[in-house]
């Protein structure tokens, strides 16, 4: 025997249930151990034996014809209802065939409605998600605009123009740079769409010698609406100047492929 | 699985099946009725109103709810216990003698033509009275564990392990 089944046993819970004493959630936990542990129920039975031998210790002598008195008093209060309803059981037969047809009917009915209404509930919950992820989608970008206006109107930061280069001579873009927070926004709205495979990469560049530093990616320019990005640049930069480069970026710029350039006027 | 069969079919109003139960039953549902009432002859005629009702009621006997023999001892016990509150007037459980079925015992000598008292005396031996009066609230008033604990200012659970080393004893006795 296992020790919980045991412990189980042990705990008194059985006694209780026999004496109908527990709570209807105890009693179907014990039945439920019954079922599954032997042990349990022939316990039950144990206990149960021991209390109708106690319980038939009280009982007065008891007179032989009891269950004649019984039987003779239970003749009196059964037979009147069959004699009765024999005779409608015809007609009684069609009004239950009619319900029962009408109550299957309705339960049908019931049933629909609530498999429509169940789809109806599902797909306003569809459209309340949707709803919610729009909305923080662009609670998002609001944040995102409020960060990037607060940089541009910082005092601390510093606009650098950068014009298109021999590859691109029409190109531009604007470099806003926070030398107290080491951020930088870059405005790429003045740059062509990159082939694709391609991306524009940002360097910093020192110019004696020149040095450039790669400070980011302008990854998915077609997809940010505003074409602003934020990057970190902690460089004591002298000029910004943008390539394109394959997609990944790459160690040093190609500068063949130099789009934008611009020096941080003193 | 026979008792099961035998349940099923009274409760489909077999009127044999009941008979058998009936046989099964009769002196501990009477014995019951004796303790509480402590009046042989009234117990005898209240245990006939019983098993009237039982077959009344035989179909709302549900084995999920727990033993046969619990669910007619439940019965009796009701019945029994409204007719002590109808002639006492008093309506609290608290208010009804719980020390019956220690009282039964201990008087048993003089009561000895009326009910099997060897048969009590031989099971009962070496209980203590906390144990007898214990046995008498759950088995025979029909207090609930939590009730019980109340009755006895005892912890819920002390109830739990009470009740077992008593019931215990008992085995023991009738082995």
């Amino acid at each position: 025997m296992s020790m919980e089944v045991e412990k189980y046993i042990a705990s008194g819970i059985l006694e209780l249930y026999v004496a109908g004493a527990l709570t209807p959630e105890q009693n179907l936990e014990v039945q439920h151990y019954a079922l599954q542990y032997p042990e349990i129920q022939k316990e039950i039975e144990g206990i149960e034996a021991s209390i109708l031998k106690l319980t038939e210790s009280t009982s007065p002598k008891m007179q032989g014809n009891g269950f004649r008195k019984i039987s003779a008093e239970l003749d009196d209060i059964i037979p009147f209802t069959p004699l009765e309803s024999r005779r409608k059981t015809s007609w009684g037969n069609y009004v239950g065939w009619a319900a029962s047809i009408l109550l299957a009917v309705g339960l049908f009915w019931l049933y629909s409605e609530n498999r429509n209404l169940q789809s109806e509930v599902e797909i306003s919950n569809q459209e309340k998600l949707d709803l919610e992820e729009t909305l923080s989608t662009t609670k998002d970008a609001i944040a995102r605009k409020d960060f990037i206006l607060e940089q541009l109107r910082n005092q601390n930061v510093s606009v650098i123009a950068l014009g298109g280069q021999a590859v691109s001579p029409t190109s531009y873009a604007k470099v806003y740079w926070n030398k107290e927070q080491n951020s930088v926004i870059i405005d790429a709205q003045g740059l062509p769409e990159p082939p694709s495979g391609y991306t524009y990469q940002v360097w910093s560049l020192t110019l004696d010698p020149l040095t450039p530093t790669s400070i980011g990616l302008l990854d998915n320019l077609s997809d940010e609406g505003d074409k602003l990005f934020a990057l970190e640049n902690s460089n004591a930069s002298e000029a910004f100047g943008i390539t394109l480069e394959p997609e990944g970026g790459s160690e040093s710029p190609t500068l063949e492929q130099l789009y934008a350039l611009g020096t941080v006027g003193r | 699985m026979e008792l099961d069969n035998l349940i099923q079919q009274f409760q489909q109003k077999d009127k044999a099946a009941f008979a058998t139960l009936y046989d099964m039953y009769a002196k501990n549902i009477c014995g019951v009725i004796n303790v509480i009432l402590n009046d042989p002859e009234r117990a005898q005629e209240l245990c006939h109103d019983v098993f009237i009702k039982i077959w009344e009621k035989s179909d709302q006997y549900d084995a999920s709810k727990g033993r046969f023999f619990t669910w007619i001892l439940n019965i009796a016990r009701n019945t029994a216990i409204d007719e002590l509150r109808s002639k006492t007037h008093k309506n609290q459980k608290k208010n009804l003698p719980v020390d019956s079925l220690v009282g039964i015992y201990e008087n048993s000598e003089d009561l000895n033509d009326k009910i099997d008292t060897i048969g009590l005396q031989s099971l009962l031996k070496g209980l203590k009275d906390k144990c007898i009066l214990l046995i008498d609230m759950l088995y025979f008033k029909g207090y609930t564990q939590k009730e019980a604990a109340k009755e006895l200012k005892t912890p819920i659970g002390t109830i739990k392990t009470r009740i077992r080393s008593c019931i215990s004893e008992i085995r023991k006795n009738m082995a």
